[in-house]
């Protein structure tokens, strides 16, 4: 069969399309490389000697390392209690249904239409009880919670592309629930399990509602190290740069490095 | 031997790292501040190991932008949660959080500190039925900034108090696009403390207010149609493109880079403009007081950022001495010592300004004392108001007023919509925002 070749015509337009979103990233790296004054000249400067003063007083200035260990912790931990969740949960929505399972599922999904300000006078009020307020824990659970539909639902899609037969084999060998998912479903679904834990590290790591609101000096993460450079009545427009690319940098490259897995698991089921 | 099931490793992860989840508890004296991240507040962290040295008392910095400190404040002070022992706010909260008892009142901060050396105009700022919930910080008004060497060339000279029609005249002469050079820049950027500051004083100045005695809404009064007019005439004609992205910071880029003629705005700014490490134009800056129309009342504003302890606090004492510490004479001439006098926290002690070496390297000074003095929050219009505020009315729902009424007049001011319509479609929504917070009936 002969290879589908993309047109001339539609090459352009993806690379524009593409240039123009990854435009905002260059702006802000480039940016990052310029002194104030230079960051603030118009017409923008495109050739200029580049400096390391604005991530030198971003690194020293504001604590970047706790942030940092805060939401590599944060993200992994969250999305590690998320997988272990909504394994077993997938598990039975996808091979025992019941009558409500594509309810539940639809459910699932609509908590992520509430908008999170709605919620978060209860959710502060939980955590100044329960003493969670500024620590790692309580935006563990929050970033957990919050991404838990949607590792539900990839782990489901995922599920239902593997044969029942497979398991019902195992079943009639006398495999419990549990073996089964432990040494038949895991091996298999594998792929599955890594795309969607790498999407919820991806949006935990983003998270920014949470981060800034539920912490103070001690649990912040790179969002709310990010925000702290938007001032009111100063120019830190090349400082901003710089915070911006230390915070999203580990990101881009984890992502980067785990693209084709990711994109697999974004379009999971979307074609059938 | 079994070995570990694959599914257990998740959660072994979990627990590992659980282990690190809850960071050490912070000591007895420690106080979390939160503040924005201006650059006199930079200084100030700068600096703060003095205090702690001074004290004993260990400080941590709570760094957030100025919309969401507010949000972030409100909801633990509401929640009675005391995360933060002292918080950065402006002259807009401090008498409404006052009012609710959300602050404690500030007490006697000894003799040494000299609380009758802060500007009468600026304690009232910050006081609600004459109890006094927070220290300011630093202060600013409005002011106009010219370059000199521009109305030179022009054959124009700036008048002791210039009026609006003077400024619309010299805008059109100073205009020259080709040469990179804008008449006048104003803020465009909507927003209650962006355009809407600037707007405020200008209808004020032209005889208008937001709301009468009954707070019935007064947008489309003829006092507001001339002064919106004006300002939209005034920037199509002369002022930069993309006018409604530029706020406070954007305009202060665009005068220290020698882009515009003129620029009415904070006094806070000529710090930065006469700082030839931070302007191209420190040089050629001149200063003249705000502009006026058909009265001086509200002409210029008054604004402060301070500092206020939270009722909620556990470290009432310790606040105090970080509040005392930081506004104090001494602190500012700690800054004069370590950052220049240029860099000290302005308009907030009378002191600063009889100081020679800061008259010496700040030229504005006088000016910005001058402005201060004679801001008015309680009479800031021509015409009697049952608000306090010069660039802002002083109830909590003018946040989203001012916000959706700066919207409409920055869709006027980028042609996609008539002064007229816009501030019809302004005052159906304020009239609808009052009568839902029930001031109307």
């Amino acid at each position: 069969m002969r290879e589908q070749r993309a047109s001339l015509p539609g090459s352009i337009i993806a690379w524009v399309v593409a240039f123009l979103m990854f435009f905002p990233i260059l702006w802000m790296l480039i940016t990052s490389f310029k002194t104030e004054a230079q960051a603030i000249a118009n017409p923008p400067l495109i050739i200029f000697r580049p400096v390391l003063e604005s991530f030198a007083a971003a690194l020293s200035q504001s604590g970047y390392i706790l942030f940092a260990e805060n939401s590599i912790i944060i993200s992994l931990v969250s999305t590690a209690l998320a997988i272990a969740i909504a394994f077993p949960a997938a598990y039975s929505m996808a091979f025992q249904p019941g009558k409500r399972t594509q309810d539940m599922l639809v459910w699932m999904l609509s908590t992520k239409m509430l908008p999170p300000v709605g919620v978060l006078v209860p959710i502060y009020i939980i955590c100044r009880d329960t003493g969670l307020l500024d620590t790692r824990t309580a935006l563990v659970i929050v970033d957990m919670l919050m991404n838990l539909p949607i590792v539900v639902w990839m782990l489901f899609s995922f599920f239902r592309d593997i044969p029942k037969d497979i398991l019902e084999a195992a079943h009639m060998d006398g495999a419990g629930p549990r073996r089964q998912m432990i040494y038949l479903l895991l091996p298999l679904a594998s792929p599955g399990i890594a795309s969607a834990a790498l999407l919820a590290i991806i949006l935990s790591w983003n998270e920014a509602f949470w981060s800034i609101n539920l912490t103070a000096s001690h649990a912040g993460t790179l969002a709310a190290y990010i925000a702290r450079y938007s001032a009111p009545e100063g120019l830190f427009w090349a400082k901003l740069s710089a915070a911006s690319v230390l915070a999203v940098a580990p990101i881009l490259i984890f992502g980067s490095l785990a693209q084709r897995r990711l994109v697999r698991g974004l379009t999971a089921g979307a074609v059938k | 031997m079994q070995r570990p099931t694959p599914a257990s490793l998740p959660l072994a992860a979990a627990l590992i790292a659980g282990l690190s989840l809850t960071p050490l508890a912070a000591g007895a004296a420690t106080l979390t501040i939160a503040t924005v991240n201006n650059p006199d507040m930079l200084i100030m962290q700068k600096l703060s190991p003095e205090f702690t040295k001074e004290t004993g008392i260990n400080l941590n910095w709570v760094v957030l932008p100025e919309n969401t400190l507010r949000q972030r404040v409100t909801t633990d002070i509401a929640t009675k949660s005391g995360t933060f022992d002292i918080v950065t706010i402006g002259t807009f909260e401090v008498p409404q959080w006052g009012k609710n008892s959300w602050l404690a009142p500030i007490g006697d901060l000894g003799p040494a500190y000299d609380l009758n050396d802060i500007f009468p105009s600026v304690r009232a700022g910050l006081s609600y039925k004459g109890t006094l919930y927070a220290v300011p910080f630093y202060a600013e008004s409005s002011m106009t900034y010219y370059r000199k060497d521009l109305f030179q060339a022009a054959g124009l000279t700036m008048p002791a108090q210039p009026t609006y029609d003077q400024i619309a005249k010299f805008a059109d002469k100073l205009n020259d696009p080709a040469k990179g050079v804008y008449g006048i820049c104003l803020r465009g950027l909507p927003g209650w403390g962006e355009n809407m500051a600037f707007l405020t004083t200008l209808v004020n100045t032209f005889g208008g207010e937001w709301f009468n005695m009954k707070w019935e809404p007064q947008l489309t009064s003829p006092a507001w149609e001339k002064a919106i007019n004006f300002y939209v005439d005034l920037m199509k004609k002369d002022g930069p493109p993309n006018a409604t992205s530029n706020g406070f910071t954007e305009n202060l880029a665009l005068f220290s880079t020698g882009k515009c003629g003129m620029w009415i705005d904070a006094t806070v700014a000529a710090g930065v403009l006469y700082d030839p490490t931070k302007s191209k134009v420190a040089a050629d800056v001149a200063v003249a007081p705000a502009p006026t129309a058909v009265t001086p009342h509200g002409a210029h504003w008054l604004w402060s950022w301070a500092l206020g302890i939270p009722k909620t606090t556990h470290q009432l004492a310790d606040a105090q001495k970080f509040l005392t510490w930081s506004t104090s004479q001494s602190y500012i001439e700690l800054v004069g010592k370590t950052d220049g006098w240029v860099a000290v926290p302005p308009g907030t002690r009378q002191s600063t300004y009889k100081n020679p070496d800061y008259l010496k390297a700040a030229p504005f000074a006088p000016l910005v004392q001058q402005m201060i003095l004679s801001a008015d929050p309680e009479h800031p219009t021509l015409n009697p108001v049952p608000y306090t505020g010069v660039q802002f009315v002083g109830i909590p729902e003018f946040q989203g007023i001012g916000t959706t009424v700066g919207q409409d007049i920055a869709a006027a001011l980028a042609g996609q919509t008539t002064v007229a319509q816009a501030l019809a479609k302004a005052e159906a929504s304020t009239k609808r925002a009052m009568t839902e917070a029930g001031y109307l009936q």
